[in-house]
């Protein structure tokens, strides 16, 4: 049910500060979703208007024209053709960089032609004032037929007068600007005569774009398809004489609006920041101080917050446990349900962090020269200068990191940017990582100031990016799809970010990956919770008298006893006996069946390894994080058939190699699901790392003992 | 299409010329559709380390493209 609220749709090119104006209008009243049935990301917010009503403001994705090349951008196509979507705009407000017209007007025109209430905004006239350029907007807006409106989005200025026009009735604009070609006035009178369309150039573009017209019935849909068989109408044939005629008409009305222009010479800044960050040596030595600053951050600042908040949950899931009511619920509640919150919130940190430094790249315009600086290199492998982004966001969550992926227009690259990012090495592996080099590595330095443990640290996650770099080599041989890659693309002036859109953004990211990875995470959780608690016949419900009649020569305390209790119940649970049933498997990789249902437990969500090593080894509950004990415990542990101990190095490095390949993240599978919509590629990436993580950790293991 | 026989390609850091065509129509609407426009001047900015992508000047934009991309659009000067 469509509401009576007026909605607004921003509408713009890329780099237009379209995001800088959807902020200032809607703050943080914003609502990230998706776009009905399609993964493409829906901003849309509430804005107070001077009348006193609230309007619905939705942020388009940046387009350069109507025409779409990514799946982002075909869904602005689809919500201009739709005249009675869930989000179809009442008004549309075309934001056009002022310091530069041309291209933005492309656009415009071609939504004036389409004949809804547009209003133009002219942003970025603060730059335009200091680079002396000046604009007649009077015969700007009679030439057009819509509304003018200088702003500057940046610092809120002229979005009074916005709001003002927003508000007002505005009816369609009547200018045409394209003539559309003699030739296809027949397909379309035919179309306009079977279908309800809004008038000739919509029409035009239901003969163009045969993709975008998903909100048709498959009867209507039809319908179009048989006018344009019958024309033998082409899509794409008349686009490129399309773009000329308007870029004719844009050349003269310029001519006629500019009153004075500009030389560029404000631009020369930039030009001088570029000959050093896109120099052949200071470009990537830059760019590898960047990577440093923000691995860094992300391990050292995020430390303190993430202690803290897994600090706060331990003692919530105790504090639970001994104040509820003894039950299965309280159980359920405070050793599943709490820590699987906590084992969200955990990442709160390093993703809010890694999103700040993606966010200040992105908005200061370097991250397009990390693009230009890394293209071709990555094109040997079958990827593209773009997937730079996903990849680097991988190392905290490979969530978000596969969303970001959207920007590749090229399926093939996209594709592969996706199957290979899960092998990044993401901040859930940290823990693992952490507690087994402990155990495995001596804490010695090397040469005087390399921290041998923290070499080996880094050696996973140089050894994750070694496997990225060869799986993306070995698909781009094994795809043999011939879809041509591009890449144009602008590199946009360099900029001072703007601090509140960071916020914003940091905001934003966090709530998205806290819902939507945080609903899975918490669903396996409990399933996980089931599979350690319950286990057949009456073992578990036995399982006090069984450890009491078992120990009662020694003298336990009344703690060591509830870990022996709680080792025993694991043992003989579906978990236990999943591990036990898996043990001849994992044998050749070193492990036993005890590592065995840390493997299983881990499969949802790999860093669950310590929680789970700790109940198996009984020296506390889950919650138990002091992870010095766990280790004390695991060095301790006594392989019975060597009478040696079970975490030997070739153990532990191929308990590190296995966790740095497997796909032990039910959240990624969901994500790849969704992203390339269909189950044939997280299935693929599932049994190619697994099958990666298995034989890696079997030669690890066989060439060390 | 018509144009030079000369493409951006083949430019020297620093040179301008004049975009007289494409050769190859798929890229050319795109090209288009980024402001790069026959009859527009272009200027070739500078190369990525090891010459591919490209940087060029074009109707006021700063566009990055692909040698092969660069390759498509013909100049005249």
């Amino acid at each position: 049910m469509a509401s009576t609220r007026t909605r607004v749709a921003l509408l713009g090119n890329p780099n237009s500060g379209k995001s800088s104006l959807f902020n200032h209008l809607t703050g943080l009243n914003q609502k990230i979703g998706n776009f009905p049935g399609v993964t493409v990301e829906k901003k849309s917010g509430l804005c107070l208007m001077p009348d006193g009503n609230t309007v619905e403001i939705v942020d388009l994705p940046g387009i350069y024209s109507i025409y779409p090349r990514s799946l982002d951008e075909q869904i602005v196509a689809e919500t201009l053709l739709d005249h009675d979507g869930p989000t179809t705009p009442d008004k549309i407000v075309v934001i056009v960089d002022g310091t530069n017209l041309k291209r933005g007007f492309l656009l415009l025109t071609q939504i004036i032609d389409l004949g809804r209430p547009t209003i133009l905004a002219l942003n970025m006239m603060d730059l335009a004032a200091k680079a002396g350029i000046s604009y007649d907007f009077n015969a700007l807006s009679l030439q057009l037929g819509v509304p003018v409106v200088p702003i500057d989005a940046r610092k809120g200025v002229g979005l009074d007068d916005l709001k003002k026009i927003i508000v007002q009735p505005l009816s369609a604009p009547t200018r045409k600007v394209f003539d559309i070609w003699k030739e296809v006035e027949a397909p379309i009178n035919e179309l306009r005569a079977q279908l309800e369309v809004g008038n000739n150039y919509e029409a035009y573009q239901f003969l163009e774009q045969p993709a975008s017209l998903k909100f048709l019935s498959k009867e209507k849909q039809a319908i179009v398809d048989e006018i344009r068989a019958k024309h033998e109408f082409f899509p794409g044939k008349f686009q490129g004489a399309e773009t000329i005629q308007r870029y004719g008409f844009i050349q003269d009305l310029l001519n006629k609006i500019i009153l004075k222009a500009s030389d560029n010479s404000w631009k020369n800044d930039s030009a001088r920041l570029d000959k050093i960050l896109v120099h052949k040596i200071w470009g990537y030595f830059i760019f590898f101080i960047v990577l440093f600053l923000i691995f860094q951050s992300i391990f050292a600042w995020a430390k303190l917050p993430m202690d803290f908040i897994d600090g706060m949950f331990a003692s919530l899931s105790s504090a639970l446990s001994t104040n509820l009511p003894e039950g299965v619920l309280t159980n359920l509640i405070a050793e599943g349900l709490v820590p699987g919150i906590g084992g969200i919130m955990i990442f709160i940190p390093q993703i809010a962090i890694l999103f700040a430094f993606i966010s200040v790249l992105e908005e200061s315009g370097y991250m397009s020269r990390v693009v230009f600086l890394m293209d071709r290199f990555m094109r040997k492998f079958g990827l593209s200068g773009k997937s730079v982004v996903p990849l680097m966001s991988g190392v905290a969550c490979a969530i978000p990191a596969i969303m970001a992926t959207r920007t590749i227009d090229n399926w093939k690259e996209r594709t592969i940017t996706i199957f290979v990012t899960p092998l990044m090495s993401c901040s859930a592996r940290l823990p693992v990582f952490t507690i087994l080099i402990a155990l495995i590595v001596p804490d010695q330095t090397a040469l005087g100031f390399f921290n041998l443990q923290g070499l080996a640290l880094m050696g996973m996650y140089l050894l994750g990016f070694l496997a990225v770099i060869l799986s993306a080599w070995v698909m781009k041989l094994l795809i043999r799809v011939k879809e041509r890659s591009y890449l144009i693309m602008e590199l946009p002036t360099y900029r001072i970010p703007k601090w509140s859109n960071v916020g914003i953004t940091i905001i934003e990211k966090t709530k998205a990956f806290v819902f939507e990875a945080g609903k899975i995470i918490m669903a396996i959780s409990i399933i996980l919770w089931v599979l350690a608690s319950y286990g057949p016949g009456d073992d578990l419900n036995n399982a006090r008298e069984a450890v009491l009649e078992e120990s009662k020569n020694l003298r336990l305390t009344e703690q060591g006893l509830e870990d022996r209790i709680a080792a025993y119940k694991l043992e003989r649970s579906y978990a236990g006996i999943i591990g036990k049933t898996i043990e001849p498997l994992i044998k050749p990789l070193g492990y036993d069946w005890k590592i065995g249902i840390a493997l299983i437990t881990s499969f949802a969500a790999r860093e669950v390894f310590v929680g789970t090593m700790a109940t198996i080894y009984s020296i506390g509950s889950v919650n138990d994080e002091d992870s010095s004990t766990i280790k004390e415990r695991m060095r301790e542990e006594i392989n019975p058939e060597t009478g040696g101990p079970r975490f030997t190095p070739a153990v532990g490095f191929s308990l590190l190699v296995f966790y740095t390949f497997a796909m032990q993240c039910m959240s990624t599978i969901a994500v790849v699901y969704r992203e390339t919509k269909g189950w044939k590629w997280p299935i693929i990436q599932l049994t190619y790392m697994t099958f990666l993580a298995y034989v890696s950790a079997f030669a690890v293991f066989q060439l060390m003992s | 299409m018509a144009g030079g026989n000369k493409n951006v390609a083949e430019m020297q850091v620093g040179e301008v010329g004049i975009v007289s065509g494409f050769t190859d129509d798929h890229l050319a609407v795109k090209l288009m559709e980024m402001g790069c426009l026959p009859g527009s001047s272009v200027r070739f900015n500078f190369t990525a380390p090891f010459g591919d992508p490209v940087c060029i000047s074009v109707s006021g934009y700063e566009l990055s493209l692909r040698v092969e991309e660069a390759t498509a659009i013909r100049i005249l000067n």
